[in-house]
């Protein structure tokens, strides 16, 4: 088992350092802007630049980024945050990526459950097909459209939230004022969510409730209820959990376009700032990151199967 | 009797026919697609959604074709104008939108247009007096009518075709310059909307100097420049607005004047909505209204939805070729081919889609543009779902005793991989490759909504710029963001129905489940 896990993850290391190499090369083989001065002091990013060997061959200074990256210094911000370390401002962008991600996972993950779980049981009536209904239509429907609605619907008409979400001078992290500004956002994260894991627990729970061993359990006399609970939902779990797990990792990545529509300052807009400002060094490091975080997720994923269930033997051929 | 010598006489044919034949089916046989179409048409749904998917189709190939726009056409006068169906005003597709106004706005829009008969403000849906003792009026303003008059700057031969253009239709286009034309404010000069006398000159259009009736209903009277030569401005025309008798000016032999000369030919003040149509040979009506450009929306859209459907498409194809020979090859050769191939998947697969569409772009963009260099993006992740189907069904049967039998008879590793065992997977594959379409409709909306690429060149447009150019008008002109976006989800739905239905359909497992 130990040996798998360990196996699994240096297979990991080994894909990420094959992505954040050719996208280093890639990045690197682009002209290099001028640095935006805005008014401030550039000299300090040019010798930054001296320092992470810009006018070295490529894979000299692919090893120099190497050593600053294990020493957590991503450089310096060239067309955006000027002269600002790409590691403080990351720092500062995470925790709104992470409490709204956050907020929405707990909100969406019970939900979704629970109407997978009601229309699995409600198997062929109306209520399934509502729901049913209900999830093709969200999963369907683009992020942004739901935002776009929640934005002015709740935003603009009714005027229940603010537009934007509240800095940090004016709310602290996890005060009302900023959940209630976080809101919209996160409930156009929660849409899709909801209706990705609706689907998928209604399929896993209602192929376990034909099983054979549900009807055992009912002639051996436990009432319906009993043996949903503790044989039909403990298997359908099986495969719902890793999903859930996953989910959960990916509450570090942020939404690449709720964020921006809702002015988050977290990840995801930052990673498409960096994108339109052309700013590599923010570029590269969102790059690190979001791959990292798949990357991770997947494994979590797989792994999770083998300590959930036990019937799965991990690495057994 | 003896039964091992039964004499041959004895023996009768059974059948006495010359020739012996199997009977023919009195029914066609049902293959395997004719099976899948036959259950797929039982769906409902999916069929519901394949015609949707028709009409959008439709909807993007035929409509730049028969709209008398065109993505290119950029009106200065006509932005943000709201929707107007001549088949649908009375569900209030109209052209018609509210607006709040104080007295002097409400002067202001009431005048736009009454020279000749109509007024920007359709109607007074409430009037009120606030707290502070201001009266607001709540007004339905047609968004066509109230671009009212405008000035242009014509040459010679233009001013002289317009004129030409008057006298042969009967048309009125030109009107008369206002004398506040001669002010030195810049807010009246420039407004061409101001033809009737302010109580002060100094006043500007919101304030409230205009005499009212005692209801409330402000008073204009007409402001023109006049002058004793009729054809003044070398304005020749026949067409004259009601009332132009010369009985004007302080003698009562003033003509008004219908254009001024300036260094390249003559400023003149046009009734827009008719120069338009002198333009145009039609008026203005933007069935999805207009952006912020002056582009009509229906047409982008279409533009856009077309531009969706080529790069979808042609993705879908590639990726279908592509996806089908590298899980072939990895699934029937299996063993270190396959552990090889499958972990260039995994590292291609755990890319970020939008790193790859970025990088692509920064640098492919320059040397075969944007909308190439998008295909080359999703190609190169977009096949692994598709080769991953393909690779799975080839494990499933390539041990199986059908293949060992062609192998044994002499087949070659292309025909047991295309003939013998491809058309098993068929199923799977088209209905793979159909789902590819909604998800690169949506990632391409998505990346140009974020302006991480602009495929927007002349001519050309896509959805994701349109929902961009709309989002920042949502609170106030929501039109402009509303029917993009009802047309991508109408079209992500109705395609991940369609998919759904097909992947049932094309289920042998599910055959003769619902009947």
């Amino acid at each position: 088992m130990t040996k798998y896990v360990l196996k699994r993850i240096a297979l990991m290391l080994f894909t990420f350092l094959i992505i954040t190499t050719i996208c280093f090369i890639l990045i690197k083989l682009l002209p290099l802007p001028a640095v935006k001065s805005m008014g401030r002091d550039v000299s300090l990013i040019e010798r930054r630049r001296e320092e992470m060997g810009y006018n070295k061959p490529i894979m000299v200074q692919y090893g120099l980024y190497w050593q600053h990256l294990l020493k957590g210094d991503l450089g310096l911000g060239e067309q955006m945050y000027v002269s600002l370390e790409v590691s403080q401002v990351m720092l500062t962008k995470l925790p709104y990526t992470v409490i709204v991600n956050f907020y929405s996972f707990l909100v969406s993950v019970p939900l979704g459950l629970l109407f997978g779980i009601y229309a699995a049981l409600k198997k062929n009536t109306w209520k399934d097909h509502l729901i049913s209904t209900l999830v093709i239509v969200f999963i369907s429907v683009p992020s942004y459209v739901y935002a776009f609605l929640v934005q002015y619907l709740l935003c603009y008409k009714a005027g229940w939230f603010p537009l934007t979400v509240a800095s940090q001078a004016d709310a602290a992290f996890f005060s009302w004022k900023m959940f209630h500004s976080m809101l919209p956002a996160i409930i156009s994260l929660g849409f899709g969510t909801i209706a990705g894991l609706t689907r998928f627990t209604r399929a896993e729970l209602s192929e376990v409730l034909t099983g054979d061993y549900l009807l055992l359990a009912r002639t051996k006399g436990l009432t319906k209820n009993q043996a949903i609970v503790r044989h039909a939902l403990r298997n359908a779990m099986v495969p719902i959990l890793p999903m859930i797990l996953g989910e959960f990792v990916g509450i570090l990545g942020g939404s690449l376009i709720i964020e921006p529509i809702f002015s988050i300052p977290g990840i995801g807009s930052l990673f498409v700032q960096s994108i339109n400002l052309r700013d590599y060094n923010f570029f590269m490091a969102d790059t690190v990151i979001y791959t990292l975080i798949g990357l991770t997720a997947g494994l979590v994923i797989d792994l999770s199967y083998g300590f959930i269930d036990p019937r799965i033997k991990m690495g057994a051929r | 009797m003896d039964i091992n010598n039964i004499p041959r006489e004895k023996f009768r044919l059974a059948n006495d026919a010359d020739k012996l034949t199997d009977k023919k089916f009195a029914t066609k046989p049902i293959g395997y697609f004719r099976d899948a179409m036959r259950r797929f048409a039982k769906n409902k749904s999916s069929v519901v959604a394949a015609i949707i998917i028709a009409i959008l189709l439709l909807f993007a190939v035929i409509v730049p074709f028969l709209s008398p726009y065109d993505v290119t056409m950029r009106d200065g006068y006509y932005k943000m104008v709201l929707p107007k169906s001549q088949l649908f005003s009375f569900l209030g597709w109209n052209g018609c939108g509210p607006q709040k106004e104080t007295q002097g706005g409400y002067d202001y829009w009431n005048s736009v247009g009454i020279e000749y008969g109509e007024s920007a403000v359709k109607k007074v849906n409430n009037s009120f007096v606030d707290g502070t003792g201001i009266k607001y009026y709540d007004l339905d303003v047609d968004s066509y009518e109230r671009v009212g008059f405008v000035f242009a700057d014509l040459h010679k031969d233009e001013y002289e075709a317009l004129m030409a253009y008057q006298d042969e239709n009967n048309i009125q286009v030109l009107y008369p310059i206002p004398a506040t034309y001669k002010t030195q404010f810049v807010a009246l000069t420039s407004s061409a909307n101001i033809w009737y006398e302010l109580a002060d000159e100094s006043a500007t259009s919101s304030g409230e100097t205009r005499e009212h009736e005692p209801d409330g209903t402000p008073i204009y009277k007409a402001n023109y420049l006049t002058h004793t030569n009729p054809e003044r401005g070398g304005y020749t025309s026949k067409m004259r607005i009601a009332g132009d008798d010369g009985t004007h000016g302080e003698n009562g032999d003033g003509w008004y004047v219908y254009a001024v000369k300036n260094q390249t030919g003559y400023r003149v003040r046009v009734l827009y909505k008719e120069y338009y149509r002198y333009k145009h040979g039609h008026y203005a009506s933007f069935l999805f209204g207009t952006n912020q450009h002056g582009q009509d929306i229906f047409v982008s859209l279409a533009s856009g939805a077309r531009l969706s459907f080529i790069l979808a498409f042609s993705v879908s194809i590639i990726n279908f070729f592509i996806g089908v020979i590298y899980g072939a090859v990895a699934g029937y050769y299996g063993g270190a081919v396959d552990l090889i191939m499958e972990r260039i998947t995994d590292i291609l697969s755990a890319i970020p889609f939008i790193v790859v569409a970025t990088l692509f772009n920064m640098h492919l963009s320059k040397v075969v543009g944007p909308f190439v260099s998008l295909i080359f993006a999703f190609v190169l992740t977009g096949w692994i779902g598709i080769a991953s189907r393909v690779r799975t069904q080839f494990y499933r049967f390539k041990n199986q005793e059908y293949i060992l039998a062609a192998r044994t008879l002499g087949a070659s590793d292309k025909r047991l991989i295309f003939r013998h065992i491809l058309p098993n997977s068929l199923g799977t594959i088209i209905t793979g490759t159909v789902l590819i379409i909604p998800g690169v409709i949506f990632s391409e909306s998505m990346l140009s909504y974020l302006g991480i690429i602009n495929l927007e060149t002349t001519g050309m447009t896509s959805v994701g710029t349109l929902l961009s150019q709309g989002q920042a008008y949502l609170s106030t002109f929501p039109h402009i963001i509303v029917f993009p976006s009802v047309f991508i989800s109408l079209l992500e739905i109705s395609f991940n129905l369609f998919g759904n239905g097909l992947r049932d359909a094309f289920n042998p497992s599910l055959r003769g489940v619902d009947e």
